[in-house]
């Protein structure tokens, strides 16, 4: 209990350092605060209000919403639905980088395989008659081969040629960006009778069903991201494949040294990070956007890899934080809506709370703290690694 | 016991020679579908004339075939060439730069078939979108030729458009605007040094996440100052260009390179001075040295981090200039996320350069006349859907790392953090 | 000038590396400073030169306290080092390595090399060093390496010279012409530290000789002093210099290769045409000054080197392509040169470093899952049968000594069904202690019938276990000799002398 407790210290005086910092940045820039420039006392109550009001929107917007639950309990949990909805593609991907980690790599192309699952399980949804549960499972494993192999030409590309993979998954994400924006101009992808880049709607057969009734968009995809944390878990923490990844990812060359292949580890290891990404991609479109855009991929891949330094790594780790920032989507909206606090914000949030957790020396100088546990620390190699 | 002298090709020879069969193969390509298979030429027109300056030729109209064929011609000559001079153990860089210019002209004849193309104007856009690119990859040498990686030049470019387009419209001044541009991008670095350098955070973790805190800043004080208060928040213009004189008259080089805004000039500038101070100054040598071998250089008394923090300070301050270019070089008012991944490609330049600030540039400028092209292609209307053309970069930056273009070595000590008595050598 | 260190104290975490040392060094003397690996030598020349700071103590210079906090300061007290693992930047030239901070500038800023260049060609001459300054000190031999870093420390006026284990990296004749300068150096009124495990070149250069053990100076001897004296003062007990064995019992042919290249991947050769024949039950010791081609070739036997051409035989299987694993698993051992970098994989537990060849295979996995009792069952029984002392075994490796490592690493490769050990570096680093074990254990898999293929650049290793040696030379075994051959025709061969 004890040891829970240190351990958590960090991640949440990172956070509330965060909040803070971005509450100075809500206030400070308000034309109202500014406006009152010549008394400091009434200044300050304004930029806390300013900045209470747009946390007290963030919350009710992620969580709970008294003025919802009026109409029917149920409905006031409508936002935390939508955490859930926004936390369940983020979880996957998160997972997609922290395994990726784990082995050593650092997987910045999750968008772009988040993409690729996309584009398998929008062709497989609205192209195909199948029967209900074969077809999502159908439009699932599209999703996962496409991205799969997206991800592994990173992993084989590395272990052939030396390809750092930073360097291969940013091109990547662009690649696959401009490749969705070809392909929905193309008469396969573009919705009869329209013009601008919408792919048709995956028919019903192959969605993903809603879990507490159809007025809340929450659906399986959360569950099946659940099972997936604990999955990367067993695989990491118990498998033959697992001890390699993380043989690997700790000494490659004593790996190497010891029998493993570390090629075609390298290349496994990116073809499930894929998977992953891709499964998110399929989650987001059988379960909440039926119908594909150019913006698919939204920011979901490079949220993935906040979330996953968040969870330093841990599958655990990252499905709670996936959760937060699934709050902070879902509850950024509402702040946008009713008290013009731009969505961005948001991102500002994640940044500082990595920023934070990255330097546990910050955070100890900061709160005069003698110890905190700093846990594992994400770390890539240099380019020649 | 006898020894067996085994002559076989070195790595840089076979890539030579893998590199001449790919040239060999892309120029018949040409030959057979740009010159071949069209059943027709028609007629294109290049025009050369862009301002004022002293007329040379002022257009040039080829038959599309005729020109695909005479460039895949002259293709296959650098070819042979290139073969011949690899015979004699020379190098074949000057070869492969006609191929490279005659495949471009036999492709340009074939996509332009018809149509008119403004090629000193091509080449003018091609230069300015290379602009950014450019500064970011020289960010890019500052930095990780110390030894410190630099994924942030993408939030630096941002912060440099961001403060110089801002600073520029409240304070009516283009030119406070433009020097608060590498004040924005060095403290974008002041974060990137005192993390990565002073509790040693990886870098590439560390460059991203500031990426993102620079994307989400820009944003939201967009969207909460620079839109409802456009008038005095964004309301700057860009500069107006400087014509050297003489030098802006010569045909096609003048236009090009001398009639540009006050940006441009700074950026040759900065490159000379980049590239020149790398390798002949004391500064230089001990850039490197840390970037290298950090230990060897402490060991001679050299304070490594004081180095790294004062090069990622400089880095970001370039790159932040070079951001000036997307407000005050261009349009002049700020746009959400107008980098536009531009950071990213300035790192593909500085790895496709392998880190030398003049193949930097030049894989800049490649990219950016690609850029343009795909501009002009897309409006013209091609044969080639526009989106990949605008893979093109991307593509080329993943062929090179695959090292088909050569083992791209980083220094040494790149993204190595470096702690005083635990050296890692 | 003289240097003098009082009460320099050093720790790291819990390990106190340097206890309340005192050393007075005078000018014109070389004073040999004496221990075994990891007694805490190389932790205090690094405090003397600025490298790591001390966390109590003083050093003075002709009397004088002064404040060292970093190499700049011991410059400028005339402190020069020449280091273990070179200061040297590969990709620079010799110049620009010499003036590197201390460069002299020409107009705003530019380099100016052709003083370094005079300066380096005056001190060539008086030592006959040959150096070029505008070599790539990445392609110098490693002996030339090193009087680069002579020329260095000269250049910058040192009057104190810093050696730490200057005569590993080189052959006898090479160490004869070291301590030769060396002496020279002293007679012109330098104070020389000689840092060293060495006894025989501690009794043939050093006027005074301090001995360290355990981070705690224990004593000092005069150079007359017997080896066996010397040996244990610094180990603390009586040591036996030798290695007793039997005469070898010699089996059938094991291993064979045939004219095996290997090149490095810029075409580069690392070893040419290397042929010879290993039998069961005999050690063929490899000896040769580092960097001639042993690392690349003690690799090449387990599938580790990419350019490989000629021919690998081992009992009859042709092994030249076979992957790592096929190699381990056809029944070679291999101990690789670097435990840190490639035996362990440090933050591992114990149990899980013992099983990383066989993870994946029975007992261990059923089908995809590790079964964690009998990886913890494995391990304490090898714990207990390779002495690795540890507080428990799924405590990370990193948490071991140099000695437990490689126990670790003997005890993994050596659990497998073996036929052939391929041992490189087997006791670099370690204290006698270990190295005795780790010797006893060789020896002890020969006599088991087993062939074993040594590669040490420690010609007293050598010499203690081989029972034929093959000298290494640029790549080619030079001759195959027989385990009495004198040393003086051993370190003629290092030097590439063929008779």
């Amino acid at each position: 209990m004890k040891n829970l407790l240190k351990k958590l210290t960090l991640p949440v005086l990172a956070f509330s350092m965060a909040l803070f910092v971005s509450g100075l940045l809500v206030a400070f820039s308000d034309s109202q605060v500014l406006a009152l420039k010549g008394k400091p006392l009434s200044m300050i109550a304004k930029a806390f209000s300013t900045a209470g009001g747009a946390y007290w929107a963030l919350f009710r917007g992620s969580i709970f919403d008294p003025s919802l639950a009026e109409k029917s309990f149920i409905q006031g949990f409508y936002p935390l639905s939508e955490t859930l909805v926004a936390a369940s593609p983020l979880i996957l991907t998160g997972l997609s980088v922290a395994l990726a980690f784990r082995a050593g790599l650092f997987n910045i192309g999750a968008q772009g395989q988040f993409i690729a699952g996309a584009i398998g399980a929008s062709w497989v949804g609205f192209t195909f008659e199948m029967p209900v549960v074969i077809h999502a499972i159908a439009a699932i494993a599209a999703a996962m081969l496409f991205a799969g192999i997206y991800g592994g030409v990173v992993g084989l590309l590395k272990a052939r040629t030396g390809a750092h993979e930073v360097i291969v998954t940013i091109m990547l994400n662009y690649v696959a960006g401009y490749f969705l924006l070809w392909l929905l101009s193309t008469t396969a992808f573009l919705r009869p009778g329209r013009q601008d880049p919408l792919a048709p709607e995956v028919k019903t057969t192959a969605r993903l069903p809603h879990l507490f009734g159809s007025e809340l968009r929450a659906n399986l995809g959360f569950i099946i991201a659940l099972l997936v944390a604990a999955g990367v878990w067993w695989l990491l923490q118990r498998s033959t494949w697992g001890f390699r990844f993380r043989a690997v990812g700790a000494n490659a060359a004593a790996s190497r040294t010891a029998g493993i292949s570390v090629g075609r580890t390298t290349t496994t290891v990116m073809f499930i990070a894929g998977a992953l990404s891709g499964l998110a991609g399929a989650v987001q479109i059988l379960g909440s956007e039926p119908a594909m855009t150019a913006g698919v991929g939204g920011s979901f891949g490079f949220d993935a890899i906040t979330v996953a330094l968040l969870g330093r790594a841990t599958p655990i780790g990252t499905v709670f934080a996936a959760l937060l920032f699934g709050a902070l989507r879902a509850g950024g909206l509402t702040m946008q809506a009713s008290t013009e606090t731009p969505l961005d914000l948001v991102l500002v949030i994640q940044a500082l709370v990595v920023l934070f957790i990255a330097a546990p020396a910050l955070i100890k100088a900061i709160f005069r703290l003698k110890s905190v546990d700093a846990g594992q620390t994400v770390a890539s190699k240099g380019w020649n690694g | 016991m006898s020894t067996t002298e085994i002559r076989s090709l070195s790595a840089p020879e076979r890539r030579r020679r893998r590199g001449i069969i790919t040239m060999g193969v892309l120029g018949l390509f040409a030959l057979a579908l740009f010159a071949l298979m069209p059943k027709e030429g028609q007629p294109v027109t290049y025009s050369f004339v862009l301002g004022n300056e002293w007329v040379l030729i002022k257009e040039w109209i080829i038959n599309s075939k005729t020109g695909s064929l005479i460039f895949a011609a002259i293709a296959l000559a650098s070819v042979v060439l290139a073969a011949l001079q690899f015979r004699a153990r020379k190098t074949i860089r000057f070869a492969s730069s006609i191929f490279g210019v005659s495949f471009l002209m036999s492709f340009l004849c074939w996509a332009a078939a018809g149509k008119f193309i403004p090629f000193t104007g091509l080449l003018q856009g091609g230069l300015l979108l290379s602009v950014p690119l450019i500064f970011g990859a020289m960010a890019g040498v500052l930095s990780e030729r110390s030894g410190v990686i630099n994924i942030a030049i993408e939030g630096q470019l941002l912060a440099g458009a961001f403060v110089s387009g801002v600073l520029a419209s409240l304070l009516h001044s283009n030119w406070l605007g433009l020097l608060f541009a590498p004040i924005a991008g060095a403290l974008i670095s002041l974060l990137l040094a005192v993390f990565a350098i002073k509790y040693g955070i990886d870098q590439v973790v560390l460059g991203f996440v500031l990426n993102v805190l620079v994307i989400g800043l820009t944003n939201f004080l967009y969207k909460k100052l620079l839109i409802p208060y456009q008038d005095t928040w964004n309301a700057a213009t860009a500069f107006t260009p400087i014509e050297i004189p003489l030098l802006s008259k010569i045909p096609l080089i003048g236009p090009i390179f001398f009639s540009q805004s006050i940006i441009v000039y700074l950026m040759y500038v900065v490159v000379t001075i980049i590239h020149i101070s790398l390798f002949k100054t004391k500064w230089g040598l001990r850039t490197r040295a840390v970037g290298e071998h950090p230990t060897a250089a402490e060991s001679v008394g050299i304070d490594v981090n004081k180095i790294r923090f004062k090069n990622v300070l400089i880095a970001g301050a370039v790159a932040g200039l070079g951001g000036a270019f997307f407000t005050l070089g261009a349009v002049g008012s700020f746009s959400k996320e107008m980098t536009a991944g531009k950071g990213f490609i300035a790192l593909a330049a500085l790895i496709f350069g392998r880190w030398s600030p003049l193949g930097a540039v030049a894989a800049a400028l490649i990219f950016g006349f690609a850029d343009n092209l795909q501009g002009l292609l897309t409006i013209t209307g091609t044969p080639i859907p526009s989106e990949f053309m605008l893979m093109a970069p991307y593509i080329a930056t993943i062929i090179a790392v695959s090292g088909f273009v050569g083992r791209v070595r980083a220094p040494a000590a790149d993204g190595v953090a470096y702690k005083r008595g635990g050296g890692s050598h | 000038m003289s240097l003098e260190l009082r009460g320099i104290t050093k720790r790291f975490g819990a390990l106190t590396a340097n206890d309340s040392i005192d050393l007075k060094v005078e000018a014109g003397e070389i004073h040999a400073i004496l221990g075994e690996n990891g007694a805490g030598k190389s932790t205090l020349m690094n405090i003397v030169y600025g490298l790591l700071s001390p966390d109590e103590g003083s050093i003075s210079v002709d009397g004088k306290v002064i404040n060292i906090n970093s190499p700049l300061d011991a410059l400028a007290a005339g402190i020069g080092m020449v280091h273990q693992h070179f200061m040297l930047i590969p990709v620079f030239t010799v110049a620009e390595n010499i003036v590197l901070g201390h460069e002299q500038v020409k107009g705003p800023g530019f380099l100016d090399l052709e003083t370094a260049r005079k300066e380096i060609a005056r001190v060539s001459a008086e030592f006959n060093f040959d150096v070029d300054p505008d070599a790539l000190v990445e392609d110098l031999p490693v002996g030339i390496q090193q009087r680069v870093e002579i020329i260095r420390a000269l250049i910058y006026d040192a009057k104190v010279l810093i050696l730490d284990e200057p005569t590993a990296v080189l052959t006898p004749q090479e160490t004869d012409e070291l301590l030769k300068n060396m002496k020279k150096l002293r007679d012109k009124g330098a104070a020389i530290v000689f840092i060293t495990h060495k006894l025989r070149e501690v009794r043939e250069a050093a006027d005074k000789i301090t001995i360290i053990r355990r981070g705690k100076v224990v004593g000092t001897a005069s150079p007359t002093a017997s080896q066996e004296e010397l040996a244990s003062l610094m180990v603390g007990r009586p040591v036996s210099l030798d290695v007793d064995k039997a005469a070898p019992q010699l089996g059938e042919v094991l291993l064979t290769v045939d004219q095996l290249n290997i090149h490095d991947h810029t075409g580069r050769a690392l070893v040419k045409g290397v042929s010879f024949e290993l039998r069961a039950g005999e050690v063929l010791a490899v000896a040769g000054v580092q960097g001639n081609g042993q690392s690349e070739l003690a690799e090449a036997m387990v599938g580790l080197q990419e350019h490989v051409d000629g021919k690998i035989t081992l009992a009859g299987v042709d092994i030249t392509r076979s992957t790592v694993r096929e190699a381990l698993h056809s029944g070679i051992a291999f101990i690789p040169e670097s435990r840190e970098e490639d035996g362990l994989i440090s933050s591992f537990s114990i149990e899980e470093n013992l099983i990383l060849d066989l993870h994946d295979l029975p007992p261990f996995a059923n089908g995809p899952v590790i079964s964690q009792s009998v990886v913890a069952e494995n391990a304490s029984k090898r714990v207990t049968e390779f002495d690795i002392r540890a507080q428990s075994a799924k405590d990370a490796a990193s948490s071991l000594s140099g000695g437990n490592k490689q126990k670790v690493v003997l005890a993994r490769e050596l659990s497998r069904p073996v036929k052939l050990v391929v041992a490189s570096q087997p006791t670099r680093g370690l204290d006698v202690g270990s190295i005795e074990f780790v010797h006893e254990r060789i020896i002890a898999e020969r006599d088991s019938g087993r062939g074993v293929l040594l590669f040490s650049t420690e010609l007293d290793e050598v010499v203690a276990l081989a029972d034929r040696i093959a000298v290494m030379y640029r790549g080619e075994f030079i001759a195959i000799v027989p385990a009495d051959t004198s040393r003086e025709e051993l370190g003629l061969l290092m030097a590439g002398v063929k008779r």
